[in-house]
């Protein structure tokens, strides 16, 4: 960025037609402001996660006591069978709803929130530049959401086995199952839906690399650039080598599906379990696709609340990239079950410890930076805490599950199911709240009601615990994943999780709530709520942010960015 | 991109900004080509390692027999389509390395010539390696007229260097499993 003198003279130029701002829907549908659309993004996780999040519901109510509650009736009312068909329906559907569930969640909800959402809204404004690398690209990857969504509920509507609605081959769709064993178009849908999700993931990573990379303000080099910022660079690079090989393991079976391929069915030479290396290499990314952009965020709000700069900042930067790396050739420990020889497994297991090393750094500088510091205990930082508590509680387990000798009885139980949602529906997602809470004021220019932000973040701490916490006794005891019913003796810590559910439900009305009477009242926030603490260029704008922002780049003085 | 949306970037970004954008949507494709070329490659790695259970393909045993003895067992499936009978071989218990033949014994049991073809895989997995078959029917597509019956015989040894592998000191049996399919199915 050496020509600074002549990016300003470009800019005020163009200065003349350049602020006019788009209005009514054409603001929004033709979007190329990277603020617009991250309010876009965010508004669509939400919409997202209350559909995925109204499955999970479902879920809960079927396994509140043991026996079939009210899946052979939901069969009964949507199929339209009776007696021991609707039964049969209702146990398909429970898996249509799992596999529904999960793909909303990961890929409508969390990963649109972060690397969506938050990404396009704060990378630009952290490394001070006035938009994107590449604007319209910026709109196209979202508006490829809303029809990648639709057809995942769609498929929910299609023929999958015979006779029966939806996909219900969880959101791995390993195959045989997705592939003879559901000869219907609904898993036709879903692989379009991943298709769909997974262009417009891979344009914005592509935006999101080239902006941070060559956008960034006079001064900012790599090593002043915001940890949000680190987190984001990243994890787009992530995005960008896991989400094509999760392309290319889909359309092979989209072929062996429908056009005789047979690069995954036995009887022409493929292998199933070849599906499950290559799906894996992208699950495995993908896990800490959704989860690094919170290390970002909670690291700011850490450093804000406690009025210290980060503890470690090189080692936390890195510490990401070094998750990034290692994240890539951990793959098989998802896979300790399918015949892996001894000395593979081994290996698997050291390296998906190794993981735990990089993740501790991250844990202790937390920590480290609260350390002494002037703590003000406001919403974001609730919520900051919290995630550092629940995540870590779910990399404990997931220490445990590395363990090829351990997994090989916790594999496909609710200990699994309690692990990655201690990661991801409590790690990642009190992340977007920390985020929301945080640069809500930023985003909005108004302030929420302090009270009712702490009372949502107990009533969630308190729920999501309630739900999850119980699942590891679940698991211990043997309860496999993905079953409608169960034997009475898992009926007390199922009845504990669903009443948590519930407790939950009550955290999201509380959230709304607080949304809407943030708007109503409109409590003007000013440009930096949060004092001396908040450091990151976002804060030197107003709030909200102009539409345009920087037409004079801020410099970057030797002072620390972070 | 570099047009009147975006005007407050330096002129010579734009051209930045695209060969980055180009190069990084080149990986993209990369990682696509490296899915598709993981299937071959998976195969070869099968091929060479025994990974999975993958037995290998020789000429003759040239590395002699040792004293341990090894069970080797047959097992056959058929699928739902193919409406032969197939027989698996009775179990050979014999000193490691040594030449055996055995075998199959395969019944068309429909009224019109069919083409099936099998495919293999031993247990232990790890075994797969140690496994080589010097003449198998599963190397080929096999017909078989209307009620026709015929032998199809496999000539294997178990390869001495499986006693230098201590992953599989206390395995004393190993198991030969063939899987039959009509050919001409579809796949899905």
């Amino acid at each position: 960025m050496a020509n600074t003198a002549n990016l300003e003279a470009h800019a005020t130029g163009h200065a003349g037609h350049d602020h006019h701002t788009p209005t009514g829907w054409r603001r929004w549908v033709y979007s190329t402001n990277h603020k617009d659309i991250g309010i876009m993004y965010l508004v669509f996780s939400i919409v997202a996660g209350v559909i995925g999040g109204l499955l999970s519901g479902l879920m809960r109510l079927e396994l509140q006591e043991p026996g079939i509650q009210i899946f052979h009736g939901l069969a009964a009312m949507a199929y339209g069978l009776e007696g021991d068909a609707a039964l049969d329906g209702g146990k398909h559907m429970f898996n249509v709803f799992v596999s529904a569930h999960a793909l909303i969640m990961v890929f409508f909800t969390v990963m649109p929130a972060t690397m969506g959402g938050f990404a396009n809204y704060f990378a630009p404004l952290m490394i001070g530049a006035p938009d994107t690398a590449f604007p319209r690209i910026n709109n196209i990857a979202f508006w490829l959401l809303p029809p990648a969504l639709l057809l995942t509920i769609l498929s929910m509507f299609f023929e999958g086995p015979a006779g029966a609605l939806g996909f219900g081959g969880g959101w791995t769709a390993y195959p045989p199952l997705s592939t003879s064993g559901h000869p219907g178009p609904a898993t036709d849908f879903v692989i379009f839906s991943l298709h769909v999700a997974g262009v417009s993931s891979i344009l914005g990573a592509i935006n999101l690399i080239t902006t941070i990379l060559n956008m960034r303000a006079p001064g900012m080099t790599l090593h002043k650039m915001p940890l949000f910022a680190w987190s984001v660079l990243v994890t787009a690079f992530l995005l960008l080598l896991a989400l094509p090989v999760l392309a290319g393991a889909i359309t092979m079976m989209l072929t062996d599906r429908n056009f005789g391929t047979t690069f995954f069915a036995p009887e022409g030479g493929g292998d199933p379990v070849l599906y499950q290396h290559l799906f894996w290499f992208f699950g495995h990314p993908e896990v800490y696709i959704m989860i690094l952009p919170g290390f970002g965020i909670i690291s700011h709000i850490v450093a804000t609340f406690s009025r210290k700069p980060v503890f470690g900042y090189m080692a936390m930067a890195y510490a990401m990239v070094a998750i990034g790396f290692v994240g890539f050739v951990v793959w098989a420990h998802h896979m300790y079950t399918t015949g892996l020889s001894l000395d593979v497994q081994r290996y698997f297991v050291a390296a998906t410890m190794v993981i735990a090393v990089p993740t501790g750094v991250k844990i202790f500088s937390w920590i480290a930076t609260m350390w002494g510091g002037s703590i003000t205990f406001r919403v974001p930082m609730l919520w900051a805490i919290g995630f550092i508590f629940l995540f870590t509680v779910g990399g404990v387990t997931g220490v445990v599950l590395a363990n090829a000798g351990a997994d090989r009885a916790l594999h496909d139980t609710y200990y699994v199911v309690a692990h990655f949602h201690y990661v991801l529906s409590l790690g990642a997602v009190f992340s977007i709240f920390a985020g929301w809470y945080y640069w809500f004021p930023k985003m909005f220019g108004y302030m929420y009601n302090e009270f009712l932000g702490k009372l949502h973040f107990w009533v969630m701490f308190i729920g999501v615990n309630l739900i999850f916490f119980p699942q590891h006794f679940l698991g211990l005891a043997g309860m496999p994943r993905r079953y409608v019913d169960y034997p009475d003796a898992f009926a007390l810590w199922n009845r504990v999780s669903s009443i948590g559910y519930y407790i939950t439900f009550v955290a999201m009305i509380i959230f709304f709530y607080a949304t809407w009477e943030a708007v109503r009242k409109k409590r003007l926030a000013g440009d930096n709520p949060w004092g001396d603490g908040a450091t990151t260029l976002e804060w030197t704008l107003s709030s909200p942010p102009p539409f345009h922002q920087f037409s004079t780049l801020p410099k970057i003085e030797s002072r620390d960015a972070h | 991109m570099a047009d009147a949306t975006a005007p407050f970037r330096p002129d010579s970004s734009g051209g930045r900004n695209k060969r980055v954008g180009l190069t990084l949507a080149g990986v993209a494709v990369a990682m696509v080509g490296l899915a598709f070329a993981s299937v071959p490659l998976y195969q070869l790695f099968c091929q060479v390692t025994g990974f999975g259970g993958t037995p290998q393909v020789a000429a003759e045993n040239p590395k002699g027999v040792i004293a341990r003895e090894m069970k080797v067992r047959f097992d056959v499936n058929v699928e739902r389509a193919l409406p032969w009978t197939v027989k698996a071989a009775a179990p050979v218990t014999d000193r490691i390395g040594t030449v055996d033949t055995v075998n199959y014994i395969a019944t068309n049991n429909s009224d019109k010539p069919i083409t099936g073809q099998a495919i293999f895989n031993v247990v232990p997995d790890k075994a797969g390696v140690y496994f080589n078959k010097i003449e198998c029917f599963c190397f080929t597509e096999q017909t078989l007229q209307p009620g026709e019956t015929v032998e199809m015989p496999i000539v294997f040894f178990v390869d001495p260097d499986l006693d230098d592998n201590h992953e599989l000191a206390t395995i004393k049996e190993i198991t030969l499993s063939y899987t039959f399919y009509a050919s001409d199915s579809e796949g899905s």
